[in-house]
């Protein structure tokens, strides 16, 4: 098969190119460690809105500190709100987040990280973040689940 | 090996006796003309859905118009007959109409069953039907990627069936026309744009089994009641498994043209016609196994996975770079023969006054920025910083919206005046079109990669009303919104020219006829391995196993059909 001298080196570059991004990819997500949600554990969407399921109790005990700085808080999305829909933690804290939904698919993107997921029912979305500067995050539905889905947010509040 | 003969003995189409393409070219018109009604709808969506979101909304104004229930009434059941008329039925039908007219063609002979490419149409024709009308009356607004376990009327799910399983039925007519092409021509090589065609037509075939599973297995027996529920993160696998070969589906009729057809309407040759084959050939191993770059988020999908079908999809990069390179070098050798000199200089002898040419040109470079933002959108991790933003729009209206649609009007403004013997209404109107789309373009898309990346703000969202919306926004909200107009005008400047020389009464004084680009080295004898379908069948499907097959075994064998869902109105 013949193939022009210029594009053999064109294709030679893009393989190159390629072979960097990659890099790119691997430090990124070995180095610093920017996950994306893996298989974990699957639930029932029919009772994850009930005890004894962490999704099912109250509001106030959905945000947990296990240890000093170290959270994690269970947020359930329905049509079209999250539970709990604003979540306070101090500065410097280190949250894990875990999202399912009891309906339909929605999505979850807290804004100013590198948190961005899908909400299914049956499945659980985990990813963690660590908070060190102060403010209010909007996490945002971004999967449309009906129609009021643009009306479906929540805040989180990194106080000083 | 044996090598077969460089150059095609095939009679060309122009040689072959009047009439010889009639019933192939009806049909062609016909799937032309219902893609161009489906756009026309569907497209017109698109403006408001950008008014909407800096705060002018016509939906109320919309929701009085009607016959009966049939009616626009939100943004959400707009933007389901956005995404379904444009994406799925102005797509399919058009390439099912531009392939009816160039496979035959290409091969020298009329379709051998046309009554099979007429039972498509009629299978198209009624699954349309079908989704439409549950679109249409507000029973389907579940938009086009109809995620389980939102749940619309069955007859949506039924219809885009039939629509499938029609653009199936003209495959098959495509495959039967070549079988007996390639009796008749023992050892000759397939010629180009009929191989490119039919490869095309085997990737599709092969790709919607996975939506087709979906909706037979995991939707139509929950919403017929037949089960309790549905597996959300299975059917989106099987989606996706879909999804992504569907976006090469639209991409590669727009590669035949650019490779097969427009290096003559330049006044040029293809460059390198050995490596356009392999490209094709590439494109039906590799389109299919990469479908989880579009599930990096989702949390029911190992991780591991996930990587490996990104380094697939970077795989992509190869055969597009590829491209790139022959098209550009083929529209080089014709600036050059056309009198250009210079590094640079041949460009402008390219036929900017020909709209044909013109729009497909301005179509391969919106493609440059999509493709380069597409590469963000398949990086793994990289992707978080994106996913399901505004910025996934952007990217995808400069693939299908501009690379794919601006190219087949490219196509349509010679191909309508082939179909119908009449001249083009309006070459001028035709080049204003092309240009407009291309700046209309540019803004919206410009505006959405912006929103997504620095704002992360949503995709396929009632943007207008949303309570998060920032004032820093709006700006970027603006300048979509002014790209969509535009987009919007040339639209109508499409939709009026086709109809003008559709209605015309002037006859062409010499009908216009397909463009085949002759290649730039006809000595090259193309290797055998270039048209044998065999090796690269086999490596289409084992790859297939390897990436998907472990993952489906997993999500199948733990199958909850639990999540009972919510009827969507």
């Amino acid at each position: 098969m013949h193939i022009d001298r210029y594009e053999r080196l064109f294709l030679y570059a893009a393989v190159a190119l390629l072979v960097v991004f990659m890099g790119a990819l691997a430090v990124s997500s070995f180095a610093y460690g920017i996950r994306v949600p893996t298989a974990t554990e699957r639930v029932d969407p029919r009772t994850v809105a009930t005890p004894p399921s962490p999704w099912g109790e109250p509001v106030e005990n959905r945000l947990r500190e296990l240890s000093p700085g170290n959270y994690e808080v269970y947020i359930l999305a329905q049509m079209w709100q999250f539970t709990p829909a604003t979540i306070t933690v101090p500065k410097g804290s280190r949250v894990t987040f875990y999202v399912t939904s009891k309906d339909v698919q929605h999505g979850f993107k807290l804004a100013g990280t590198n948190i961005n997921m899908m909400a299914l029912p049956g499945e659980v979305a985990r990813l963690t973040a660590t908070f060190d500067t102060p403010g209010t995050y909007n996490f945002i539905c971004h999967e449309y689940c009906g129609a009021l889905h643009h009306t479906m947010y929540g805040q989180l509040v990194v106080e000083e | 090996m044996t090598k077969r003969k460089a150059q095609a003995v095939t009679p060309a189409a122009a040689a072959l006796p009047p009439g010889t393409f009639k019933r192939e070219d009806r049909l062609a018109a016909w799937f032309i003309t219902i893609a161009m009604v489906a756009l026309f709808i569907g497209g017109s969506m698109g403006p408001l859905q950008k008014l909407e979101h800096v705060g002018i909304n016509w939906y109320p104004a919309l929701a009085k118009i009607g016959i009966g229930s049939v009616r626009i009434q939100s943004y959400y059941q707009g933007l389901t007959a956005h995404g379904v008329l444009n994406a799925l039925v102005w797509t399919t039908f058009f390439i099912v109409g531009f392939f009816n007219y160039a496979i035959p063609r290409s091969l020298g002979r009329p379709l051998s069953r046309p009554r099979v490419n007429l039972l498509a149409l009629v299978l198209m024709i009624v699954g349309l039907v079908m989704a439409a009308i549950p679109i249409l009356t507000n029973l389907a607004s579940v938009l086009y990627t109809f995620y389980p376990p939102m749940k619309a009327s069955v007859f949506f799910y039924l219809g885009l069936v039939l629509v499938v399983v029609g653009s199936w039925v003209a495959g098959l007519s495509y495959y039967m026309t070549y079988w007996q092409w390639r009796k008749d021509n023992p050892g000759q090589k397939t010629p180009f744009i009929a191989l490119a065609g039919i490869i095309t037509m085997v990737m599709w075939q092969i790709a919607t089994l996975g939506v087709a599973t979906e909706i037979l297995v995991l939707i139509i027996p929950w919403v017929l009641g037949w089960t309790e529920g549905t597996d959300p993160q299975l059917a989106r696998t099987f989606f996706w498994f879909t999804g992504h070969p569907l976006v090469y589906f639209w991409l590669l009729p727009a590669y035949v043209s650019w490779y097969g057809m427009l290096p003559k309407q330049a006044g040029g040759k293809m460059f390198s016609e050995q490596l356009a084959r392999l490209v094709f050939w590439l494109f039906l191993v590799l389109s299919i196994p990469v479908g989880l770059h579009h599930q990096f988020v989702d949390p029911g999908v190992p991780a591991g996975w996930k990587a490996i079908h990104a380094v697939l999809t970077y795989s992509l990069f190869l055969p597009s770079m590829a491209t790139a390179f022959t098209v550009v070098a083929s529209l080089e050798v014709a600036g050059r023969a056309r009198g250009g000199k210079g590094l640079l200089g041949w460009i402008t002898k390219l036929p900017w006054g020909n709209p044909s040419y013109t729009a497909q040109n301005l179509a391969m470079i919106l493609f440059v920025f999509g493709g380069i933002g597409g590469l963000t959108n398949a990086s793994y991790n990289l992707n978080l910083a994106i996913h399901n933003t505004i910025w996934v729009p952007g990217h995808f209206h400069l693939t299908v919206g501009s690379a794919v649609t601006l190219t087949f009007f490219g196509i349509a403004y010679w191909l309508v005046p082939a179909l119908t013997g009449k001249p083009l209404a309006s070459r001028r109107a035709a080049l204003a079109q092309a240009w407009t789309w291309f700046i209309g373009m540019l803004l919206m898309s410009n505006a959405l990669h912006i929103l997504g990346l620095n704002f992360g703000a949503p995709r396929r969202t009632a943007l207008g009303t949303a309570p998060y919306v920032d004032p820093a926004w709006n700006p970027l909200q603006i300048e979509a919104a002014i790209g969509g107009i535009v987009l919007g005008i040339s639209g109508l400047l499409f939709f009026g020219n086709m109809l003008a020389t559709a209605l015309s009464r002037k006859r062409a004084e010499v009908r216009e006829e397909m463009p085949v680009a002759e290649p730039l080295h006809p000595e090259y004898v193309t290797p055998g391995w270039l048209d044998n379908w065999r090796p690269w069948v086999i490596a289409t499907i084992l790859l297939i196993l390897v990436a998907y097959g472990p993952v489906l075994v997993g999500m199948i064998a733990n199958i909850n059909l639990n999540a009972p869902g919510v009827q969507i109105r």
